[in-house]
């Protein structure tokens, strides 16, 4: 259990580094963006608590916001992300519930769970971002498609990830 | 009270997440308003060494056009300079008697080291601080034309709000007619920013240089802004809808200079009295 929380330690700053130095950086057509720290959210132990859930992810979030000269906004979506978490995870649990001590991960659950799974949280975190960011409504369509191309983007990375790490398991 | 507590205590998970959500919320709002003295941002020293190391090997691939461009600036000073010489030698030297109105502007050169254009409100993070005199408010520019305004300053870093801010607004002036407004990025095109409240009877032309105009005190006069790539005026409308292409590429921001004007808070607080606060 230690051993695990100073891995999740580690991942949290592994994270963070990658999104705010090399991410940040990766921007396709100046509309599509990767946001991969919400995996570090969505890949924590399916038994977390909400509270320690939502104060890891405002102080991720805050981390973020920092690199990014943007306070509040990726703290806003990510605590909402993980406050919104453990409540998709209930509705959609698999048959025979989930392994106690397993991330809910592509490896653990298969590839369409894990699609069900993440595309609606990270959209919802998508779209508080980049309409908060926007702070309105009046650039509604380009805002709906940065949204969506990120979702994409952020999506392929994230899949991309764990199906290097389902192949290592092997 | 007990039922209150239990009531409370229930749905802790909730209340925590509507107090981080409001916390949050109300950290965006702060964070927009103009020059708060944040240090959650990336002039905070910590994120401003890690962004700079970054930068520092990013640096090497665009070496060649940062040289280029010195080079350029270089020739076009010492072009000024002389120029400048033959003028005071023609008039002997008594165009400015005063020499507070000819040191009215202070430049300080400054490396980006952290720069995006990509968002909506875009922010610049440069190497120079209150070490070396700069504040909140001053203005930036570089060699190709304006750039921001000093948002918040730690010891040895400052982050500036980018002219590609949606809620930044400078006083702009068209060159050939005279006329002012406001430009004011539409948060899509980098490469372009809108020339808003020009009054629908001034007749344009496409490639009119703009310019800022000195109303606001934060930029010199005449810093150039970009040139009207194109215009439209709706009907019924008061106002021309133009688009100006920025002369200066954000993409590729690697120097900057602060202004620094020294007679800002003498004119500031003259005007102070008349018209009130200054926003």
């Amino acid at each position: 259990m230690i051993r695990g929380g100073i891995l999740q330690i580690v991942l949290f700053f592994v994270y963070l580094i990658l999104q705010v130095v090399l991410l940040k950086n990766l921007v396709l057509f100046n509309i599509s963006f990767c946001f991969l720290y919400v995996a570090f959210i969505l890949l924590l132990p399916v038994e977390m608590g909400n509270l320690l859930l939502m104060l890891i992810a405002f102080l991720l979030g805050i981390s973020v916001d920092i690199f990014y000269n943007s306070l509040g906004l990726h703290t806003m979506a990510l605590v909402l992300l993980a406050y919104l978490r453990n409540h998709w995870l209930a509705t959609i649990t698999p048959q025979g519930g989930y392994d106690i001590g397993t991330p809910p991960t592509l490896a653990a659950n298969g590839l369409q769970w894990f699609l069900v799974y993440t595309l609606p949280l990270v959209f919802v975190h998508h779209l508080v971002l980049f309409f908060v960011e926007a702070s309105g409504f009046t650039l509604f369509w380009y805002t709906m498609l940065k949204a969506i191309s990120s979702l994409l983007f952020t999506m392929a990375v994230m899949l991309l990830l764990q199906y290097l790490s389902l192949d290592r398991r092997r | 009270m007990e039922r209150l507590l239990k009531f409370l205590f229930e749905y802790r998970a909730f209340f925590t997440f509507l107090f981080l959500e409001l916390f949050s919320a109300w950290l965006v709002v702060e964070n927009n308003q103009y020059q708060s003295t944040a240090y959650f941002n990336t002039s905070n020293q910590i994120a401003a060494t890690i962004i700079s190391t970054s930068q520092t090997i990013r640096e090497y691939f665009s070496l060649k056009d940062i040289n280029s461009d010195l080079a350029v600036e270089n020739s076009r000073l010492r072009k000024k300079l002389s120029q400048q010489d033959q003028i005071l030698l023609a008039r002997e030297l008594s165009l400015f008697g005063d020499s507070t109105i000819i040191n009215r502007f202070d430049f300080t050169s400054a490396k980006v080291v952290n720069n995006s254009t990509r968002y909506y409100k875009n922010f610049i993070t440069i190497n120079r601080g209150k070490k070396d005199g700069i504040h909140a408010g001053m203005a930036a520019i570089s060699q190709w034309g304006a750039v921001g305004k000093v948002k918040s300053v730690s010891e040895h870093y400052a982050v500036l709000i980018s002219l590609l801010n949606i809620d930044e607004q400078v006083s702009s002036v068209i060159k050939r007619t005279g006329h002012f407004g406001t430009v004011q990025w539409d948060g899509t095109e980098p490469r372009f920013i809108d020339l808003k409240y020009i009054p629908r009877h001034v007749e344009l032309k496409l490639g009119d240089t703009v310019v800022t105009s000195g109303y606001n005190s934060v930029f010199p006069e005449g810093i150039v802004i970009g040139t009207i790539s194109s215009f439209k005026l709706n009907e019924e409308a008061q106002f021309h809808s133009i688009k100006v292409a920025l002369s200066q590429d954000f993409g590729k921001l690697s120097f900057v200079e602060i202004v620094r004007s020294n007679l800002k808070i003498e004119k500031d607080s003259l005007e102070q009295k008349i018209i009130g606060d200054p926003k």
